[in-house]
């Protein structure tokens, strides 16, 4: 009887863990309105959220727009239909590449220093100063945080796809010398606006989600040492990482 | 306060272009204004629509001039009524033209075909088409094409 406990320990771990995030989600929802009634706070936090992040997320787009415009028109080109990059690109970012790629680039670049900022504070001790002095550390610190993070992740994929997009364009016309109303109007034929443009800003709002939700608690609940402060900032990404791509092929699954 | 400034202004920046980021990619790269704001609706009765979908293609001449909005069944006309959006730059069909359900290659993609009469009118928001052809059937076809060869054959 003893045995059988012991090997359902994991899962009773496994769902414990899964109940705690869900439950410190749950608290930073509740808290987004009073995140809302200090705009200041929340400012600053979508500047190191979202600001910092627009030149990598630029030219990551860039560069991915212009290296599948060069993959599909390899490949388009052997079935002599060319004329549709254009619209596969767009497709592609839109859909897929630009949700996923930006979280994947948000969880190492934004995750990771939320996840530090608040391990760190936890190591120093100032969350529990925080509660000492009866303020809430969830709805000071936590709370304009994850705001941020859910805003900043929409924001940040649209400026991803629309360089990819830029990118295809400067493949597909100036490199390649396709023609450009056709190049257009097969994006305009193939991407329809709500199942395409919509879904996919509708993913990359979850995604915004649960990558400021993974690294906000990793952080919060770190170790209060050195080591635990390393160790939640590489939790982060790699539990946020493998969130994205099993939340990616759910939604898509769901979605489309 | 200078440096509380300049983050308030990146910030800003920020926001401004991930917006205007999302503004492009909805309007400029998605069917989202093709066909919106400035078109006219057209209504068409059919028998049997077959297998067409709202969202396919109204091509004049095989260009695509709009798109079917709007398919449900009437009750008062016992047919099925389908809605067109056409766009406003083509505002010169004549009232009196022929609307029928065609198929893109064998299996492919259904859609509306209309084809020009010769009215001295224009269809307008609102207007019906008269003239309809309905989707070809397949098997309606065959047993046709069956019951006829067997008449012939006795």
């Amino acid at each position: 009887m003893k045995r059988f406990f012991a090997l359902l320990q994991p899962i009773w771990e496994f769902g414990a863990a899964l109940g705690r995030r869900l439950h410190f989600l749950v608290t930073s929802l509740a808290l987004v309105p009073s995140a809302l009634a200090r705009p200041r706070q929340f400012i600053e936090q979508l500047f190191y959220v979202g600001s910092v992040s627009v030149i990598l997320i630029a030219v990551g787009g860039l560069f991915v727009g212009l290296v599948l415009a060069l993959q599909f028109y390899t490949a388009l080109s052997r079935f002599g239909a060319t004329s549709s990059l254009g619209g596969l690109v767009t497709l592609a970012l839109l859909r897929e590449l630009g949700p996923v790629l930006t979280a994947l680039l948000f969880a190492g670049r934004a995750g990771t220093s939320l996840a530090s900022e608040l391990g760190l504070m936890r190591a120093t001790r100032q969350i529990d100063a925080m509660e000492v002095m009866a303020v809430d550390p969830m709805r000071r610190i936590v709370a304009p945080r994850f705001l941020a993070g859910i805003l900043a992740m929409p924001l940040l994929a649209a400026i991803f796809s629309a360089m990819g997009v830029l990118g295809s364009y400067l493949i597909g016309i100036k490199m390649m010398g396709l023609d450009p109303g056709v190049f257009w109007s097969s994006m305009r034929h193939e991407v329809r606006f709500h199942s395409d443009f919509v879904n996919g800003m509708i993913k990359s709002l979850i995604f915004g989600v649960a990558c400021s939700l993974i690294s906000l608690y990793e952080g919060y609940h770190a170790r209060p040492t050195a080591e635990g402060v390393g160790q939640a900032t590489t939790r982060s990404v790699v539990i946020s990482s493998m969130a994205i791509l099993a939340l990616d092929f759910l939604l898509t699954s769901f979605m489309y | 306060m200078r440096q509380i400034r300049t983050l308030e202004v990146t910030t800003g920046l920020f926001v401004l272009l991930g917006v205007a980021a999302l503004f492009y990619l909805a309007t400029q790269t998605t069917n989202y204004r093709s066909y919106g704001g400035r078109s006219y609706r057209v209504r068409a009765f059919f028998n049997n629509v077959g297998g067409l979908h709202v969202g396919a293609p109204v091509r004049l001449g095989g260009v695509t001039i709009g798109r079917v909005n709007l398919i449900r069944y009437s009750m008062t006309r016992y047919q099925a009524e389908v809605g067109l959006l056409i766009s406003d730059h083509y505002d010169k069909i004549p009232a009196d033209s022929t609307a029928a359900i065609l198929t893109q290659g064998v299996l492919g993609e259904q859609y509306i075909g209309l084809s020009p009469g010769g009215a001295p009118t224009f269809l307008h928001n609102g207007s019906t088409i008269h003239f309809t052809q309905s989707a070809i059937i397949l098997e309606n076809l065959l047993g046709q094409l069956l019951t006829h060869a067997g008449h012939s054959g006795k």
